[in-house]
């Protein structure tokens, strides 16, 4: 949008919505909603305190876990299926049948299976991060022109080779863009485990906010959760955009 | 702006081609291979109950006595009507509310200013975060869980239909105005219809975050439907039981994305291959 | 056949015709960028006129701003005496991509700058098959855009641009995306089409031969930034069997003078 012929970026949007945020709090017309002056406050107070440093340290370990199990097997199951017709036969219903479940209902059996601990909240990473990884990447590997494959053997590249150098590089935008979105949905799986184990990390300090109104501490916690999404979102579309440029060119 | 959106939804694009690319193998693809792929999944299901990987790992065939079973006594008909009420209602309003201003954004450049990166941010974040507030505020009842799904399935609307509208066939746009075309002719004949299978492909992933929503709400916080379902029998160790109901609830989510998907590919696919 | 012939016999008949498109002094820039500089030209009425140039020349854009979709830095353009500030009742567009709805039918897609102005649903769709029966698509009515190939669609533009009556057709590249024989029958049918109409085309191509083809007049423009190069008026006889064209004399000599013209614009 442009205002008085200044380009304003859009998301500077988002200082208005903290505006009206903070008039809203002072006007104290819902007491949930303190102003945004004060959660800021609570913020800084709350990344002092080891409760909440123990329970980033935490979320943040089930998470990376989790995420890497996610990566390591979602790219080669994705690779398997867009090269091996009967691996994406049996798989592929599957995987899109997960893909799009509502994933939060197998986390009680979950909690039975790994205990209400720690190897819970990572298995929920991998459970909700995987299958869109596993998705991107097959898109990918499918689309890899199957010139430049005719290429490589023509020049005589052995299997290893074929995949090392051009099946896994030509899928790289769309197995980053899995990736990504595999992230995005890992913090949700990391947030939605914790909330129902309800013991661990930042579900332990969103049920004791919750429960004790309090509220400006809640709302702190809320933004440093969004801003890490946002932030780590954002991270990998930066590597994104380095390969962008073969993404578009190829089709 | 509208090509650096890039959210969730984006995923439409590519489940969509590979979706496609599925809705065309079920024709060409044997039905049989699909029958052996739930054998196999049935199978080693089977298989893995009865080494038992865990106590608390039923059989496949214990579980689906345990599903007649629930059907028989009532208990899961009763516990669907209660959960489908929120979710219908939550993705009607959804649809309303996301659709109108999905659209206003798409066509206002304040509107998309303004609003956009409030629902980008909301798509990104892990919003179940609030589902716990929203009880504190609604109690435990209908509108809680309505709300829960609200909050889910209105972003990723939003966000496609804005996308849509955005991205309406440039060239269509100059045909219309050429042609001597209103701003509401253009609105109404070239840009609605040019976007609605895009919106149409959003309202799809907006049922699948309402059944994410409604199931989250009854875990989380309200003792019933579903959601109390599972937890009740998981408190009496009756797992099959459990299994039994969170397999119900992934296999309806399942078959309502299907047929969503059904009459995306009966309505709108012939007209978006080429031209 | 000398340049100087050529230009003689062109000031005659200029005079002769009246011009029902008048461009006056257009200059056009994008930013720092000089798309057209100073263009004056005279459309006569009832004639095809090609603007044709190497790409960068600026004659879509020239085109574009006759039709009112972009505005131009100055300059005026005005169509039978009047100014030109938008897309007008007395000119239609022929798309270089067609620009067919595709979710509507040919019937609709032909009928559709009719149902733009209101006209009535039963008196839309019998004009919409008239035209769509000389473009040679009857049967066609029905199927939508994805089921017909390239040259077909681009037939659906050409009767949807016909169906609204208008005075001046503008046609952007409309064969550059149709495959070469389709083209080659397009080409033949648009000059026998012509010959029935009595309307005046205004027609945007890069390719030489087909710009000979089919003009009564072409325009070359030369490019960065876009100025009138030259007119030629090819005198082709285009009465008789459309294939002996070419091999007239005249059409290969007139394609070969164009292209020592244009030469130095390729790099």
């Amino acid at each position: 949008m442009t205002l008085f012929g200044y380009r304003i970026p859009m998301m500077a949007s988002l200082l208005v919505w903290c505006l009206a945020w903070e008039i809203v709090g002072r006007l104290d017309l819902v007491f949930l909603l303190p102003p945004f002056s004060d959660v800021l406050a609570a913020a800084v107070q709350l990344v002092q305190t080891s409760s909440w440093q123990d329970a980033t340290v935490t979320t943040l370990r089930a998470f990376a876990t989790g995420m890497a199990l996610a990566i390591t097997c979602g790219v080669p199951l994705g690779v398997l299926m867009g090269r091996v017709k009967i691996a994406d036969d049996l798989l592929g219903m599957w995987v899109n049948i997960f893909s799009s479940a509502p994933l939060s209902a197998l986390v009680p059996v979950l909690m039975i299976l790994f205990g209400f601990g720690e190897r819970t909240i990572i298995a929920a990473v991998f459970l909700f991060a995987v299958w869109i990884i596993v998705l991107d990447t097959r898109a990918g590997v499918r689309h890899v022109s199957p010139s430049l494959i005719e290429m490589a053997r023509s020049y005589g590249a052995t299997k290893p080779a074929l995949y090392a150098k051009i099946i896994l590089w030509a899928a790289l935008p769309e197995i980053l863009a899995g990736i990504r979105l595999g992230l995005i949905r890992g913090v949700k799986g990391v947030v939605i485990g914790q909330l129902l184990v309800a013991i661990v990390g930042y579900g332990a300090l969103f049920e004791t906010f919750s429960r004790n109104f309090r509220m400006a501490e809640f709302w702190a916690l809320t933004i440093i959760l969004f801003a890490f999404a946002m932030l780590i979102a954002e991270l990998i579309e930066r590597i994104e955009g380095k390969v962008e440029y073969y993404a578009g060119a190829r089709q | 702006m509208a090509t650096n959106v890039r959210t969730e939804s984006e995923v439409t694009d590519l489940t969509l081609t590979a979706t496609s690319e599925e809705a065309r193998g079920l024709r060409d693809r044997p039905i049989i291979l699909r029958l052996v792929s739930i054998a196999l999944f049935a199978g080693i299901w089977e298989i893995a109950g009865h080494i038992p990987v865990s106590f608390a790992f039923p059989t496949f065939s214990d579980t689906i006595a345990a599903f007649f079973r629930l059907i028989a006594d009532g208990s899961m008909p009763a516990a669907y009507l209660s959960t489908l009420q929120p979710l219908v209602l939550g993705v009607l309003l959804s649809t309303f509310l996301g659709v109108g201003i999905g659209i206003v954004c798409g066509l206002s450049r304040a509107g998309e200013w303004l609003l956009i990166p409030v629902f980008i941010v909301l798509q990104a974040a892990p919003v179940a975060a609030f589902i716990p507030l929203v009880t504190f505020v609604y109690g435990i009842g209908m509108t809680a869980k309505t709300i829960a799904v609200m909050i889910l399935a209105l972003p990723v609307i939003v966000l496609n239909t804005y996308k849509a509208v955005r991205n309406v066939n440039e060239s269509l746009l100059v045909m219309c105005r050429s042609f001597l075309g209103t701003r509401w002719q253009t609105i109404t004949r070239i840009i609605l219809p040019d976007a609605s299978p895009v919106i149409f492909a959003g309202l799809r992933l907006g049922v699948a975050a309402g059944f994410v929503g409604v199931v989250l709400a009854e875990l989380l916080i309200t003792p019933t439907g579903i959601g109390d379902l599972i937890t009740f029998h998981r408190s009496r160790a009756d797992y099959a039981e459990m299994y039994a109901t969170i397999a119900s609830i992934i296999a309806l989510s399942t078959l309502t994305l299907v047929f969503l998907q059904w009459i995306e590919v009966r309505v709108f696919r012939p007209e978006k291959r080429g031209a | 056949m000398a340049v100087t012939a050529l230009r003689e016999k062109q000031s005659t008949v200029h005079t002769s015709l009246e011009a029902i498109v008048e461009v006056k002094g257009i200059c056009k820039s994008y930013g720092n960028v000089e798309a057209l500089r100073d263009i004056d030209l005279d459309f006569p009425r009832g004639k095809l006129t090609s603007l044709l140039g190497p790409s960068g020349c600026g004659k879509t854009t020239l085109l574009k701003i006759i039709a009112g979709l972009i505005g131009a830095s100055a300059g005026s353009v005005t169509v039978d005496g009047k100014h030109v500030s938008g897309p007008g009742p007395e000119r239609a567009f022929v798309f270089q991509d067609f620009a067919l709805m595709p979710w509507a039918t040919v019937l609709r897609n032909v009928a559709f700058g009719l149902e733009l102005r209101g006209t009535g649903k039963t008196e839309r769709e019998e004009t919409a098959r008239r035209y769509i029966a000389q473009v040679g698509l009857s049967g066609f009515e029905d199927k939508y855009p994805h089921e017909l190939s390239g040259g077909m669609r681009q037939r659906v533009g050409l009767a949807r641009a016909l169906s609204v009556d208008a005075e001046v057709l503008l046609l952007d590249e409309p064969f550059s995306a149709v495959d070469e024989q389709n083209r080659r029958k397009f080409q033949e049918d648009l000059i026998r089409l012509r010959s029935a109409q009595n309307k005046t085309f205004i027609f945007v191509t890069h390719s030489i031969e087909e710009a000979v083809y089919i003009s009564d007049r072409i325009v070359l423009l030369s490019p960065r930034p876009g100025r009138v190069s030259q007119v030629i008026e090819p005198d082709i006889d285009r009465s008789g069997d459309p294939d002996s064209i070419h091999r007239d004399q005249r059409y290969l000599d007139t394609v070969e003078e164009i292209w020592q013209g244009l030469k130095q614009y390729v790099e």
